[in-house]
């Protein structure tokens, strides 16, 4: 599907996934005025029958697709990541979470990756808002191969899914052998010495950040969380028990997210020294993202930083 | 309308009204208000309009109901029970830790609850996905809902009512329960939504105007919206907030507090006089 190696946006393979399993009658898809930029375009071009725009109305959208959803349509409200859990927070807690409906929400243009429109479209505060509602599932792909994975596994899935995409191309990492499963997490190389444990495209910054510690001799071991809610503990505690030391890495404020998530399972199962890597409470600015990824610390060298500063703790 | 009709529409509105105010009374909290001024639409809903069948409440092609203004919780379950949906004896354990009545309508936790709602708003956009859905399908299923007047002040009514004009859900109905009151006082002095059928027409909608508490002016109202295509219908009811308690009608105090012993005592002894007219048994 995807080439290892190929530059493509989870956004694109949301489309195109969209597009490719929304042959199941059941699925429709929603946008709030951004279906070229979400992708959601690409289903309406194949489905248009089951393509509906909303407009510029973000909450009505989420409770719109609620009521759908009771109907036994598996309805995919997409939008910004900003817009969809930041503006319709409430909307998706009390339609979507409370009675546990059948609601993907497909999240583009997540984190700060968005680059140049700046901080007002750079949501880095989705995974803890969405963590924090009862009943609700968070996917956050690293690659195009993930992702198309992911929409395949939230329509099988019943219940409410936030899925977390970006604007930017990224590496395809996964080929066409790899397995995904909700709430499985994906040890994607050995280590001894630490884990860096990453999501979304911070998983291809933690594999760049290996190679630069394994010329310094150092061994790490490479976890990827695909699925931040439920998260996998089991393969959190396995790593702090075998490898000593934990990195988080997250395009995402290190409060609420990923970080938040394993030191959750860390202090109450198998408490190591651990370090986040995500930006730090702060907002993002407008720039092209690899300079971004620089000034805001979501970087393999950054990443490299901090195992050597988590490695130091075990002592 | 025969008359036989008209006065067993008026009993059942009657049982409705004295049930909603018994849980509101056992939960000593709750919205007494505006349940009783939207109960009349309500019981000639489910008594007289909507394909449902207590015994099939999940039928794919039934017809469907969402309380927009979801704090009304009392009069749903207290018309759910009159219809054979929930017991009558579990009414008055509304609002209770271990019951599974909640405050606001769970539709997880009780039969014949089509949609949970209870933040403003929220609840005429569902109704608008489901008429959608009956859309998709070609489905012949009509959906309802009751909003509140305060509610409207929600801007996300008028997204919601901007989305079922475009999308053309003539299968969709919305009443809305103008009884002109709202928590800090009356609409128009709050943040005032008037004039509500201007502005329902600037939205493309079919836009009736009725009395709410006139079973037959709904009956007509009901059979226009029907008949309407192309467009939904918002049917403008003019009620009474806390009507059919004389103490309680148009007093904004009654929007969300319960009555104590006494005052409950006494709006029971007023409902079973007026059952007592209609030769009904109290």
């Amino acid at each position: 599907m995807y080439m290892i190696g190929e530059k493509k946006a989870t956004r694109e393979a949301y489309g195109a996934a969209l597009a490719e399993f929304g042959c199941d009658e059941r699925v429709v898809v929603f946008d709030a005025d951004l279906s070229p930029a979400t992708k959601t375009g690409t289903f309406k071009k194949e489905h248009p029958e089951r393509f509906f725009n909303c407009g510029i109305a973000e909450g009505n959208m989420m409770s719109v697709a609620a009521g759908m959803s009771t109907c036994g349509k598996i309805v995919f409200a997409s939008s910004f990541a900003m817009f969809a859990a930041g503006r319709s927070f409430e909307q998706i807690r009390n339609s979507i979470g409370y009675p546990k409906l059948n609601v993907k929400i497909g999240a583009t243009h997540a984190g700060i990756s968005v680059g140049e429109d700046g901080a007002t479209h750079q949501c880095l505060e989705d995974i803890g808002l969405m963590r924090t509602i009862p009943n609700m599932v968070i996917l956050n792909p690293a690659d195009a191969a993930e992702a198309r994975l992911a929409v395949k596994a939230a329509i099988d899935y019943t219940g409410p899914v936030y899925l977390r995409f970006g604007r930017l191309a990224v590496p395809t990492i996964f080929g066409e052998d790899y397995k995904f499963e909700i709430g499985k997490g994906v040890q994607l190389s050995e280590g001894k010495d630490v884990t860096i444990i990453a999501t979304g495209l911070m998983v291809a910054h933690a594999l760049e950040a290996k190679t630069i510690l394994e010329e310094q001799g150092i061994s790490a071991r490479i976890i990827n969380i695909h699925t931040i809610k439920p998260i996998d503990r089991e393969i959190i505690v396995k790593a702090a028990k075998e490898t000593g030391a934990i990195v988080t890495a997250e395009e995402h404020n290190i409060i609420g997210g990923l970080g938040s998530a394993v030191a959750e399972v860390l202090c109450e199962e198998c408490p190591v020294p651990m370090l986040r890597v995500g930006t730090r409470d702060e907002f993002g600015r407008s720039g092209a993202p690899a300079k971004l990824f620089e000034i805001y610390g979501l970087d393999a060298k950054t990443i490299a930083e901090k195992v050597k500063e988590a490695i130091a703790k075990k002592n | 309308m025969n008359t036989e009709t008209l006065t067993s529409l008026k009993l059942s509105a009657a049982n409705v009204r004295k049930m909603a105010l018994e849980a509101v009374h056992s939960a000593k909290s709750g919205h007494p208000g505006g349940s009783l001024s939207a109960t009349d639409i309500l019981t000639y809903l489910y008594k007289a309009e909507m394909n449902v069948d207590p015994k099939n409440p999940k039928d794919p092609d039934r017809d469907r109901f969402v309380l927009s203004k979801g704090h009304a919780a009392p009069l749903l379950y207290a018309v759910l029970a009159e219809c054979g949906y929930i017991p009558k004896e579990d009414i008055k354990t509304l609002r209770k830790a271990d019951s599974y009545l909640q405050g606001h309508p769970d539709m997880k936790g009780t039969n014949g609850v089509d949609m949970s709602t209870g933040s403003l708003g929220q609840g005429i956009s569902a109704a608008c996905g489901m008429a959608l859905a009956g859309k998709i399908d070609n489905k012949d299923y009509r959906v309802y809902a009751i909003l509140g007047d305060g509610e409207c002040e929600e801007g996300q009514v008028w997204e919601a009512a901007m989305l079922a004009a475009h999308y053309n859900l003539d299968n969709l109905c919305v009443f809305l329960d103008f009884n002109g009151l709202q928590i800090d006082g009356d609409i128009t002095e709050v943040m005032n939504p008037t004039p509500f059928d201007k502005k329902f027409e600037a939205f493309q909608w079919n836009v009736i105007t009725i009395d709410g508490h006139n079973f037959e002016e709904i009956e007509a109202a009901l059979a226009k919206a029907k008949a309407t295509k192309g467009m939904p219908t918002i049917i403008i009811a003019n009620t009474v907030k806390g009507k059919g308690v004389s103490f309680m009608e148009n007093q904004a105090s009654w929007h969300g507090s319960a009555p104590n012993d006494e005052q409950y005592a006494q709006a029971i002894a007023e409902i079973d006089e007026e059952i007592k007219l209609l030769g009904g048994a109290c």
